[in-house]
C-alpha cells in the first residue's frame, strides 16, 4: 500500500507558515536570549513576522486553490479574513508590548508562583513581565488564519484548539488581580473544553452522515471536507436528522468562540479578568475568527439547507442581540460592558452571516474588520485609565474623565458613537451594510431585532459618555497615564480606521464584495 | 396623474453645492480642534463661516431659475455598496431645499450673531461656536441630501449637536438630564426613520428620493402606510409632536441662543421637512394623512393648553413652538396646496420665533438670568428695543391682522375646514380654538413681562437693555416678524410647486372663507382681551394652588408620568428580569465589584463559588434547545 502524500501550494498557504514558524522561533528565543534582550527580540520578532506574512498574503492576492489535499482553502474570504486578522493582531501585540504605562508590562513574570505569598509580591514590583505572551499570541494567531481557511471539519477542529490553547494561557497572565484573572483563564479553558466536545461530537455525527449516503462515482463515501458535505446534503433524500443535529453541534462550537447567546456565558467574566491588552485581541482577532469559520461552514458546507438552518439561527441572532443590549445596560465596569456589546455585535454579525446572499459575505466581513478596529482603539483606552492599582474599570471611576482628560475622553466618546452606529462612523455603516444585506435576502424580521436592539444599546454607551463628561471628577478619579508610543499607535489606527471606514468606506466595501466568493 | 421625477446634473456654480455644508463643517472642526487656542477668533471665524454660507445660498437660489425643473442633484461619491444597495453622497438642490438654506442659514447668521454677545462672559465660546457650527452643518445636510440616508446623516449630526449644546452648560445637573431626555427621545423617533429607510429599499430597492417617489405608486398601500407612519414616528421624534413632545420644553435648559437655533431655525423644523419632502409617499394614503393631520391637531392644542400654565418664559416659548410646529403637520396633513402653506409657516415661524427666544435672552442678559415671567413686569420702559422687538414678534404669532401669523396661519386654519364631511368641523375648530388659545398664552407672557408693576427679586439692582450686538439681530428679526408672512405668502407658494403638489381649486370650505377669518379674529382678540384683563396689574409671585386642569397643563398633561409609568418602569422591570434569568452570579459579580474595590478577596470568592457549573449548565439547556429546534424544523414539526 502506498501513501499518496498530498499536494501543497506553498505559496498559498506561506503567510500561515510564516506566523507559525515565527512563533516557533519565539519558543526558541526564550530558550536561548538571554533575558535582558528577549523581550525587545520578541517584540520585533513579532512585529516583522506579522508584517511579513501580511506582504507574502498581500501577493498572493489573487490565489483560489484548495490546497493540502482538501484541508486548506485559499480563496476570497480567506484571503481577506487572514489579511483582517493580521492587521488586527498587530494592533494588539502592539497593545501586549506597551511597557511604558507599569514598569515591567501588562504581564506577570511568573504565573505560578502562588498569588499573595512573599515572592508575588515581590514579583508585582518589579520583576519583568512573561515575554512567553509572544509567542503564545502568534500561535493564537496562527491558528485563527487557519481557521478561516480550513476546508474540512477535522483541520478546523485542530486550528480551533491551536488558536484556543493559547488564548487561555493569555488570559491568566494578567500582572494585577491575578486571582481573577487565573479564574477566567480556567472558565475560559473549562467552557472552551465543554465547547469543543460539541464541535467534535458534530464533526463525528456528520461523518455517519455522509458514510451513510451513497458517493457519487469516482468518490469515497463518508468525509468530512465541505464538499462531500455539500454534496451528501444535497443529494441525500433519506433522513437528514443526523447531519442537522451534527451542524448544531457544530454551530454550538463556533457559536461559543463567536459569543452568541446562550453560549455567550463565559464572555463577561473572562473579557473582565483577562489582561486588557489580551480582552481587545480577543474582542477582534477571535471575532474575526470564529465568524471566519461560521460563515465558510454555512456557506460551503451546509449551503444546500440553509432554509432549515436559518430560523433556528435567527433565534440565537435575536437572542443574542437582545441579551447584549439589554445587559450591558446594567453593567458598571467597563469591561464588562464592552464584553456585552461585544456579544450584541456577535448578534448583528450573525444577521449578515444569515442574509444567505453574496452581501451578507462581504457585509460581515467589513463588519468584522470595522469592528475590530474600533473594539482594540477601546480596549487601549482602558488601559490607559489607572489608578496605583492598575486600570480603574468600575464605571463610577470614570465619572468626570472629561475634565481631567479632554482629549482621551473625547477620543473614547468617539469610540463609543461608534459602537452606538451614529453616522460618520464605522460603526453606522457596517450596521447598515449588514441590515442592507439582510433585507436584500428576506431576513425582515431580523433587521426589525437588529434596529431595535441597537436603540436600547446607545443608552448604555450614552451613559458613559455622560458619566465622563457631565458628573464632577471625584477624588477617586483616577489619572489617565500618557500612552507610550505603541499604545497610541494602537489608539490613533484604530480611531483613524473608525472614522475613515465611516466616511468614505466604498474602498473596503469594493475589496470585501470582491473577495466575497468561496471555493468548494 | 403619475409624474416622473427627474433631476438634472448639477453644472456650472451650482456645482459647487457642497460648499453649503463644507463651510461650516470646516469651521466647525478648526475650531474644535484647535480648542482654547481658537478662542480669541473662534466667535467671528464661526459667524463668518454661516454668513459665507448664507451668501452662497443667494447665489445658488438666483441660479436656480434658469435650471430645468429647477432642480439639480450633484453625486459626490458612492458611500455605501453592498450587494444591491447602492448609496451615494448626493446633494439636491431644489426649491425646497432652497428656501430651508435660506431659512438655516440666514436667520442662523443673526442668531450666530447675537450669540457673541450674549456668549461674551462665557470662557467656553469657542467650544459653543464650533458646535453652534458642527449644527448648521449637519442641519444643511439634512436638507441638501438627495436620499434618505444622507437625511439620516444630517438627522442624526444635528441630533448630536443638539445634544452637546443643549448639555453645554453641563455643571448644572438640569441641563445634563435635559440633554439626555432629548436624545432618548430622539432616538426612539430615529429608530422609526431607520426602519422607514430599510422598508423603502426592501420595497424598492434604492433611498434615493428620485426612485422612491417614482416607485410609490407601485406599492400596496399597506406598504405605503406602514412606510408612512414609520417616517411620521421620526418626524414627530425629531418635531417634539404628540407622543414624543416631551423633551422639547426641556431642553431650554442649553443657552438661550441654542433654544433659538434649535426652535427657529434648524432641528424641529426637521419633521415638517421629511413630510413635506416626502409628500409623494404621504399623499397616496389618505389614512396616513388623518394620522397627520390629528398629530397636528392634537398637538397644537397640548401645547396651548401647557404654555398657558408655564411660568418659564423660555418654556412658554418652547410649548408654543410645539404648537406652532402641531399647525404645521396640521398643514402637511391636509396634502394638497397645504403642504406649500405650512413651510411658509414655517419660514415665517422661523422669524418670530427666533425674534422672541432671543428677546426672551436678551430680558435675561438685564435680569441676571431670571426666567420666571412672575418676577418680571415693566421691563418696558428699561428695554424699549427689547419689548419694541419682541411686541413685533408677539403680534405676528398671534395673527394680528397685517402681521406675518396672520397671513400664514390663516389659510392653514381655512385649509383645514376644506377637508370632507365631518372631519372639517373638527380639525378646523380645533385649528379655530388654537389660534384664540395662542392669542391668550402669548399675551400672558408678553403682558407680564413688559407690563404691569415690577415683581423683581431683591438681587436684580437696574434692569438694562443689551449691547447693540443682541439689539440689531432683534431688530432685523422684528423687521422679518412683521413683514415676511404678508411678502412671502403667495410668491413662495407658486415657487414651490413643484416639488411640493399643486393647490387643487375645486375645494370649498365648509364654512365662507369671510366667516372663518371673522371667527379667528373674534377668538385671537378675546384671547388678547382675556389674557390684558386677567394680567395687567401682574400676578401673585409665586405659583397658586389650582383646580384640575391647571394643575394638569403646569405638569406638562401629565405625559412625563405617563413615560415613566408606561416605559420607564417596565424597562427597568423587564431589564431586571433579564438580569435575573440570564444569571444571577453576574449580578452579583457586579454588586461584589462595587463593594469591593479595595480589599480583593471577597470579590473573588464571590466569582468563585462554582459558577462553571452553572454556565456550563446554561449552556447546556442552550445547546439541547438548539438541537432539538434543528431536528423538529428538518422533521417538520416546526413548519
Amino acid at each position: 500500500m502506498t501513501i499518496k502524500f498530498p499536494d501543497f501550494d506553498y505559496a498559498a498557504i506561506a503567510p500561515i507558515l510564516i506566523v507559525f514558524g515565527v512563533a516557533a522561533v519565539g519558543i526558541l528565543v526564550e530558550a536561548f536570549v538571554p533575558k535582558r534582550g528577549r523581550y525587545l527580540t520578541q517584540l520585533v520578532l513579532a512585529l516583522t513576522g506579522l508584517v511579513a506574512a501580511l506582504v507574502v498574503l498581500i501577493t498572493q492576492a489573487d490565489t483560489r486553490v484548495v490546497t493540502a489535499g482538501q484541508a486548506i482553502a485559499i480563496d476570497g474570504p480567506a484571503l481577506f479574513l487572514q489579511g483582517s486578522i493580521i492587521v488586527l493582531a498587530i494592533m494588539s501585540v502592539l497593545l501586549i508590548g506597551e511597557r511604558a504605562l507599569e514598569k515591567g508590562g501588562p504581564f506577570v513574570a511568573q504565573a505560578a508562583i502562588t498569588v499573595g505569598s512573599e515572592d508575588d509580591r515581590k514579583q508585582a514590583a518589579h520583576a519583568d513581565g512573561a515575554t512567553e505572551v509572544y509567542p503564545l499570541a502568534t500561535f493564537a494567531i496562527g491558528g485563527m488564519m487557519l481557521f478561516v481557511s480550513a476546508n474540512d471539519l477535522l483541520t478546523m477542529f485542530i486550528a480551533l484548539e491551536v488558536l484556543s490553547l493559547p488564548l487561555y494561557l493569555m488570559c491568566a497572565l494578567a500582572r494585577r488581580r491575578r486571582l481573577v484573572s487565573q479564574e477566567a483563564a480556567l472558565k475560559y479553558f473549562m467552557l472552551g473544553a465543554y465547547a469543543s466536545a460539541f464541535f467534535l461530537f458534530g464533526v463525528a455525527l456528520v461523518y455517519g452522515f455522509t458514510a451513510s449516503v451513497e458517493a457519487a462515482p469516482g468518490r469515497q463515501a463518508g468525509g468530512v471536507d465541505f464538499a462531500t458535505i455539500h454534496a451528501a446534503a444535497t443529494a441525500s433524500p433519506a433522513n437528514r436528522a443526523l447531519l442537522f443535529a451534527g451542524l448544531a453541534m457544530i454551530a454550538i462550537g463556533l457559536l461559543f468562540k463567536a459569543a452568541a447567546a446562550p453560549f455567550h456565558v463565559w464572555t463577561p467574566d473572562v473579557y473582565q479578568g483577562a489582561p486588557t491588552p489580551v480582552t481587545g485581541f480577543m474582542a477582534a482577532c477571535t471575532k474575526v475568527a470564529a465568524f471566519g469559520a461560521l460563515l465558510r461552514v454555512l456557506y460551503v458546507a451546509f449551503d444546500g439547507a440553509r432554509w432549515d438552518f436559518t430560523p433556528v439561527l435567527g433565534a440565537i441572532a435575536i437572542l443574542t442581540m437582545l441579551v447584549g443590549a439589554v445587559l450591558a445596560v446594567t453593567q458598571t465596569d467597563l469591561k464588562r460592558l464592552l464584553a456585552y456589546s461585544s456579544i450584541a455585535n456577535a448578534g448583528y454579525l450573525l444577521v449578515g452571516v444569515l442574509a444567505g446572499v453574496r452581501g451578507g459575505i462581504s457585509s460581515t466581513m467589513f463588519y468584522l474588520v470595522a469592528y475590530g478596529f474600533t473594539v482594540i482603539a477601546a480596549f487601549a483606552v482602558v488601559t490607559l485609565v489607572r489608578d496605583a492599582d492598575g486600570e480603574a474599570t468600575h464605571l463610577s471611576r470614570w465619572a468626570g474623565l472629561g475634565r481631567r482628560s479632554p482629549v482621551f475622553a473625547g477620543v473614547f466618546t468617539f469610540i463609543l458613537l461608534a459602537f452606538a452606529g451614529i453616522p460618520l462612523t464605522s460603526g453606522f455603516i457596517s450596521k447598515f451594510a449588514v441590515f442592507g444585506a439582510a433585507l436584500d435576502g428576506g431576513q425582515t424580521w431580523l433587521v426589525i431585532a437588529g434596529v431595535v436592539t441597537s436603540m436600547i444599546l446607545a443608552f448604555p454607551y450614552l451613559r458613559v459618555v455622560v458619566m465622563m463628561w457631565l458628573s464632577e471628577p471625584g477624588e477617586t478619579t483616577p489619572t489617565i497615564a500618557v500612552p507610550g508610543a505603541l499604545t497610541a499607535a494602537a489608539l490613533v489606527i484604530g480611531v483613524a480606521a473608525t472614522l475613515v471606514l465611516g466616511v468614505a468606506p466604498a474602498p473596503l466595501l469594493n475589496l470585501s464584495d470582491t473577495a466575497a466568493q468561496f471555493i468548494r | 396623474m403619475e409624474q416622473t421625477i427627474e433631476y438634472a446634473q448639477a453644472t456650472g456654480v451650482l456645482g459647487s453645492v457642497w460648499l453649503l455644508i463644507a463651510i461650516p463643517l470646516v469651521s466647525a472642526a478648526v475650531i474644535l480642534l484647535l480648542g482654547r487656542r481658537s478662542a480669541k477668533f473662534a466667535h467671528w471665524l464661526g459667524t463668518a463661516a454661516i454668513g459665507a454660507s448664507f451668501v452662497l445660498t443667494l447665489i445658488y437660489f438666483f441660479s436656480l431659475r434658469d435650471q430645468p425643473n429647477r432642480a439639480v442633484e450633484r453625486n459626490l461619491w458612492e458611500f455605501i455598496s453592498v450587494g444591491n444597495l447602492k448609496v451615494d453622497v448626493g446633494l439636491l438642490f431644489d426649491p425646497l431645499a432652497a428656501v430651508f438654506c435660506l431659512l438655516i442659514t440666514g436667520v442662523g447668521f443673526l442668531i450666530h450673531l447675537y450669540a457673541v454677545g450674549y456668549m461674551a462672559h462665557d470662557e467656553r465660546r469657542h467650544t459653543f461656536f464650533g458646535y453652534f457650527n458642527l449644527f448648521a452643518a449637519a442641519m444643511l445636510l439634512l436638507v441638501l441630501g438627495n436620499n434618505y440616508v444622507m437625511l439620516f446623516l444630517g438627522w442624526e449630526g444635528v441630533g448630536l449637536a443638539s445634544y452637546l449644546l443643549i448639555s453645554f452648560w453641563y455643571t448644572r445637573p438640569a441641563a445634563a438630564t435635559a440633554g439626555k431626555k432629548a436624545f432618548l427621545m430622539n432616538r426612539v423617533g430615529d429608530a422609526g426613520l431607520v426602519i422607514a429607510i430599510f422598508t423603502m429599499f426592501a420595497y424598492l430597492g434604492s433611498t434615493n428620493y428620485e426612485d422612491v417617489f417614482n416607485g410609490v405608486g407601485g406599492l400596496s398601500s399597506t406598504v405605503v402606510l406602514l412606510m408612512g407612519l414609520l417616517l411620521l414616528l421620526g418626524a414627530t421624534g425629531k418635531s417634539g409632536q404628540f407622543p414624543l413632545q416631551a423633551w422639547l420644553p426641556d431642553a431650554m435648559e442649553g443657552p438661550t441662543p441654542v433654544s433659538a437655533l434649535i426652535h427657529a431655525a434648524t432641528m424641529v423644523t426637521a419633521g415638517v421637512y421629511l413630510i413635506a419632502r416626502s409628500n409623494a409617499i404621504f399623499s397616496a394614503n389618505e389614512v396616513l394623512q388623518t394620522v397627520v393631520v390629528s398629530v397636528g391637531a392634537l398637538t397644537l392644542l397640548i401645547g396651548c393648553i401647557i404654555g398657558a400654565a408655564k411660568d418659564d418664559i423660555k418654556r412658554v416659548l418652547a410649548w408654543s413652538t410645539v404648537s406652532q410646529i402641531g399647525y404645521m403637520f396640521l398643514g402637511v396633513g391636509l396634502g394638497g396646496g397645504a403642504y406649500a402653506l405650512a413651510i411658509i409657516h414655517l419660514l415665517a415661524h422661523g422669524f418670530f420665533k427666533a425674534n422672541m427666544f432671543l428677546g426672551a435672552g436678551s430680558v435675561m442678559h438685564g435680569m441676571k438670568d431670571q426666567v420666571n415671567i412672575r418676577r418680571f413686569g415693566g421691563l418696558w420702559k428699561l428695554m424699549p428695543w427689547t419689548f419694541g422687538t419682541f411686541t413685533a414678534g408677539w403680534l405676528a404669532i398671534v395673527g394680528f391682522p397685517g402681521f406675518s401669523g396672520f397671513f400664514t396661519k390663516e389659510p392653514i386654519i381655512v385649509a383645514a375646514f376644506e377637508r370632507e364631511g365631518w372631519t372639517a368641523w373638527l380639525y378646523g375648530w380645533a385649528a379655530l380654538l388654537g389660534a384664540g388659545l395662542t392669542a391668550f398664552y402669548m399675551t400672558r407672557l408678553w403682558v407680564l413681562t413688559f407690563l404691569g408693576p415690577k415683581r423683581w427679586t431683591e438681587d436684580i439692582d437696574h434692569p438694562h437693555e443689551s449691547p447693540p450686538i443682541m439689539v440689531g439681530p432683534l431688530v432685523l428679526l422684528a423687521i422679518g416678524s412683521a413683514i415676511a408672512g404678508g411678502l412671502m405668502a403667495s410668491p413662495v407658494a407658486k415657487w414651490l410647486e413643484p416639488p411640493l403638489p399643486e393647490e387643487a381649486h375645486d375645494l370649498h370650505p365648509v364654512m365662507s372663507h369671510g366667516v372663518i377669518t371673522t371667527l379667528s379674529l373674534v377668538l385671537t382678540f378675546a384671547g388678547i382681551g382675556l389674557a390684558y384683563l386677567l394680567f395687567r396689574r401682574g400676578t401673585a409671585i409665586v405659583e397658586q394652588p389650582a383646580g384640575v386642569v391647571v394643575t394638569a397643563a403646569r405638569r406638562n398633561l401629565y405625559a412625563d408620568a405617563f413615560n415613566e409609568i408606561v416605559f420607564e418602569k417596565p424597562g427597568i422591570f423587564l431589564t431586571r428580569a433579564l438580569v435575573f434569568l440570564d444569571n444571577r452570579g453576574i449580578d452579583g459579580a457586579v454588586n461584589g465589584l462595587a463593594a469591593a474595590v479595595g480589599g480583593g478577596s471577597g470579590r473573588l470568592r464571590r466569582l468563585q463559588t462554582g459558577f462553571v457549573r452553572s454556565y456550563a449548565m446554561s449552556m447546556m439547556a442552550g445547546a439541547l434547545l438548539v438541537v432539538a429546534a434543528f431536528v423538529a424544523v428538518q422533521m417538520g414539526w416546526l413548519s
